[in-house]
């Protein structure tokens, strides 16, 4: 499979069923109960997601199969074609299988300028180079590129699962990827340990807690002073 | 009342008017592609944008409310420039390949682009490409084409009822489709056709066919159902070659069902042409002068009673007059035009109308279905009445199949015991009726065509009665026929005279030799097996059941090859024209039953078309000539008593939606359907 396919047709393949499992029910219950009777539709999103997750949970691989859209169609009482429009829609619902580690590089210009080419790269050699979009051979990654994530500040972002890794380069961004290989869970956020977006080496300014001042209020304006004739002039 | 003005022109809207309708109303086109009257609203195309006073921008008309004292401009530069704009964004994906398009000559995108078009285009790049999808037999895709209007989405998911299709992907990658491929499962497919304003949707039958400007345009009426669908007959020299709506607000409003547009290709296939006569048991081709003398070497010397004749479902009434005239001559009293033997009542005309009218289900506030389907029966119907389901507030029970309807009803049950249950008082539903103001009930052949039928009536009756549904007002009792030749047939008097034998009398004298003759009009619905030894005169237009058991076959003219007038199940007289001649041979129904009148030594009195109108209003005075709809006057219910129903369940008559009727059953598009339907999966891998 060597096309990208568009998101507008259908992939023929996975399960032919799917069900929410308990747990998952619990919480689409609760998805449901936010909107008011007669518009459960509202709740498509949420139980999209919930179905792409129970799916990462049994088979590694966070999709949505065409068997879960019609289950959720089924529960909200939507034709299934109201759902296949929405899934459809967004790209954060993946129609196609993705890899146990979907690599979801930001190429927007600022992740680009700091970088992000060395990024994907990286990402394209950990899966084998397989076209984007599709899975790599051991089942382990597939690539994407999307846009801005909203983190530029800490570009050039990769977003795996739930997590941004930031602050990247090519070595960083490879040993993410041999430490998720390995089943680990390499720590989310600046890969050159920056403190969410402070700046790098530590804070410029505001170094220590500015000495306490206690609140005092303004002193009163002073009386004008009467006008004095210039002995000069 | 909000008042606005509309180019210097001052007009009066409705409240919740669009400020599109107020432009029309002033008399002003304004040009679109997603807005229709009998769609929700899109909004998505923007082709009708206008300018209005003391706004930033041109705004939507099609989805901007007016408001008091609006001032509209609709012919500015502003707005000319803007609609170009609209134009040139619409054209950039849609390929140029209008001359082997064939929605080219009738399309909406060829049309405006002459309006707002330019000249050249100003891209250079390439154009996307979108994969056709397959929708079944009917609709031929060309997605390039598609300007995504969601025109199609709408009438999928509101008038048809059946939520098949939708817009998938988004920008640029948005496709219009199934998702999953199929064909898709209404009965109104074809009217996405004419929605279509572009090339994306065309006919899969008359694809490359013809071009618009060379069609010959008649004005019919469709016998395919009961209905009485208005229908523009466009043909070309001797052929048909494609049926489209016509605009008729009470009967069909613009829509017309698939049998009715596509089984056309049927009109060319199996034709009887020519007469014939069967010899050793052979039918061989004869003339005309032939056919009758054989006809009337049999009849000579018979008495009335062993002759007979049965009406066909899409016989006209002039034919049928004819007919039952040339039968009285005869001194026979053995006609019949219910040759699925449904038990009707024909004492009174309300009682097998359809008295509420199609468009008073508008006004309907609660329904009872009895032993129909009226999806299947009649199509454009049943989109009425889901149109007053989606209004809401319109509870609906049935009684007899649980089938797929396209709206939501409470199933009562199977068969007349829950009719029983409404007339002893046990059902609940019955609360939900009396608590209606115009309450509905719908009565189908398929409640009738059996040996309780005459119960099933009463007790209909009855129930409409106890519901408060029989009112000088309203008239909330309705049968929902199946053949469009039907009410004509019963206002003119096709039945059984003085102690003449009916439909079921006729296929037991042939069996036992008590009938000897039995003129068949077009009537092939019958079990031809039980018409014994009788000679059989079969009149009609196609090869069907009929004309395989006949002895003579007298060739005749199909509903678009003939001057008719049917009534639909209202009772409302329509006529059709003549779009092309019939083949070969064949003649116009009432004029072979004129000649051979005279070969059989009972010539009738009128010579033209003219004449047997006026006999026709003679026969059905009264009946011919009464308004359609209008309230109950007489409570008195038909005959039949209304505790004697049998258990067995109601199946609708219509099993095969495609092929009821000869022409249906001719033709290889409405084969294509009905195996579409047995089989969606094979034809889908296909």
């Amino acid at each position: 499979m060597t096309d990208r396919a568009s998101p507008a047709a259908a992939y023929e393949g996975g399960p032919d069923n799917f069900a929410f499992s308990e747990a998952t029910r619990k919480l689409a219950e609760k998805q449901i109960a936010k909107y008011p009777e007669g518009k459960q539709a509202s709740a498509v999103k949420g139980l999209l997601d919930l179905a792409m997750r129970q799916m990462e949970d049994e088979t590694g691989s966070r999709w949505l199969p065409r068997a879960a859209m019609d289950h959720v169609a089924g529960i909200l009482g939507m034709a299934p074609i109201r759902v296949y429009e929405v899934a459809s829609f967004y790209t954060m619902f993946k129609t196609r299988p993705v890899g146990r580690h979907h690599l979801q590089v930001c190429t927007t210009t600022p992740c680009w300028l700091r970088g992000s080419d060395a990024v994907l790269a990286a990402c394209r050699r950990a899966a084998g180079n397989v076209p984007d979009g599709t899975v790599s051979e051991d089942g382990e990654f597939s690539v994407e590129e999307v846009e801005c994530l909203g983190a530029c500040v800490n570009a050039p972002v990769l977003w795996v699962g739930d997590y941004f890794y930031e602050d990247l380069d090519g070595q960083a961004t490879e040993r993410i990827l041999e430490a998720l290989k390995r089943g680990e869970h390499p720590a989310p956020g600046s890969a050159k340990g920056r403190q969410t977006s402070a700046p790098e080496g530590g804070p410029t300014t505001l170094k220590e807690v500015p000495p306490h001042q206690p609140y005092r209020p303004d002193p009163p304006a002073p009386e004008p002073a009467a006008p004095q004739a210039d002995a000069g002039e | 009342m909000p008042k606005l003005t509309v180019d210097g022109i001052e007009v009066e809207v409705p409240p919740g008017a669009t400020v599109l309708q107020a432009c029309e109303m002033a008399g002003k086109e304004i040009p679109r592609f997603c807005y229709h009257e009998r769609l929700s609203i899109a909004g998505n195309c923007r082709m009708c944008l206008v300018e209005l006073e003391k706004a930033p921008k041109p705004i939507a008309s099609c989805a901007y409310p007016v408001a008091d004292n609006m001032v509209v401009h609709t012919d500015t530069p502003t707005v000319r420039a803007a609609r170009r704009g609209v134009m040139e964004f619409l054209l950039i994906n849609h390929p140029l390949d209008c001359p082997i398009c064939d929605q080219g000559g009738e399309c909406d995108l060829q049309d405006q682009a002459m309006g707002y078009g330019f000249d050249h285009s100003r891209y250079a790049e390439n154009k996307r490409a979108v994969k056709d999808k397959e929708l079944g037999p009917l609709i031929k895709t060309s997605m390039n084409r598609c300007i995504h209007c969601t025109r199609c989405v709408r009438f999928a998911t509101e008038v048809a009822g059946v939520p098949e299709l939708g817009a998938t992907g988004r920008g640029e990658q948005m496709e219009i489709g199934t998702y999953v491929e199929h064909a898709l499962t209404s009965e109104l497919s074809g009217n996405m056709i004419d929605l279509c304003p572009v090339g994306a949707l065309t006919s899969k039958p008359y694809a490359f066919v013809a071009r618009p400007w060379e069609l010959v345009r008649t004005d019919g009426i469709d016998a395919t159902d009961a209905v009485g669908s208005n229908i523009r007959i466009d043909s070309r020299g001797p052929q048909v070659l494609r049926i489209l709506p016509r605009l008729n607000e009470a009967v069909n409003e613009e829509w017309i069902s698939d049998k009715a547009r596509f089984s056309v290709d049927g009109l060319t296939r199996r034709r009887l042409d020519r007469p014939w006569m069967r010899e050793g048991g052979k039918l061989r081709p004869a003339s005309w002068a032939e056919a009758f003398a054989a006809i009337a070497a049999r009849a000579s010397g018979l008495g009335g009673d062993r002759i007979a004749a049965l009406a066909g479902d899409m016989a006209d009434l002039e034919s049928m007059v004819a007919l039952r005239d040339l039968m009285a001559a005869l001194g026979s009293g053995n006609i019949d035009c219910r040759q699925d033997g449904a038990r009707i009542d024909a004492s009174r005309r309300d009682f097998y109308l359809f008295n509420s009218t199609i468009a008073g289900i508008e006004r309907a506030d609660a329904a009872l279905l009895i032993g129909t389907n009226p999806r299947r029966e009649a199509a454009v119907l049943n989109s009425r009445l889901r149109k007053r389901w989606l209004a809401g507030r319109f509870p609906i029970g049935v009684i007899g199949e649980a089938a797929d309807l396209t709206y939501g009803y409470e199933h009562l049950g199977d068969g007349p015991a829950a009719l029983t249950a409404l007339l002893d008082g046990s059902a609940a539903f019955l609360e939900t009726l009396k608590a209606a103001k115009h309450p509905m009930v719908i009565v189908g052949q398929g409640a009738l065509a059996r040996p309780d039928g005459a119960a099933v009536l009463a007790a209909a009756w009855t129930v409409a009665r106890e519901i408060g549904a029989l009112s000088e007002e309203w008239h909330g009792f309705n049968m929902l026929h199946t053949a469009a030749a039907r009410v004509g047939a019963l206002d003119i008097g096709f039945l059984p005279h003085g102690d003449g034998r009916g439909r079921d009398g006729i296929l037991a004298g042939c069996e036992q030799g008590d009938v000897d003759l039995v003129w068949l009009l077009g009537a092939d619905e019958i079990p031809m097996e039980r018409l014994g030894r009788a000679f059989v005169v079969y009149q009609g237009h196609h090869g069907d059941a009929g004309a395989k058991r006949a002895d003579v076959i007298l060739p005749g003219a199909a509903y678009v090859e003939k001057d008719g007038t049917w009534l639909n199940t209202e009772g409302r007289l329509q006529q059709g024209f003549r779009a092309v001649f019939p083949p070969g041979e064949a003649k116009e129904d009432w004029a072979i039953i004129r000649a051979a009148s005279a070969v059989l030594g009972a010539t009738l009195s009128y010579n033209d078309l003219a004449g047997v109108r006026a006999r026709a209003a003679a026969l059905g005075a009264g009946r011919l000539d009464a308004p359609v709809g209008g309230g109950c006057a007489d409570l008195g219910g038909p005959s039949g008593d209304p505790r004697a129903l049998a258990t067995d369940a109601f199946a609708s008559p219509v099993r095969d939606f495609y092929r009821t009727d000869p022409i249906g059953r001719a033709s290889p598009t409405m084969a294509a359907c009905a195996a579409t339907v047995a089989a969606p999966e094979a034809v889908a891998a296909e």
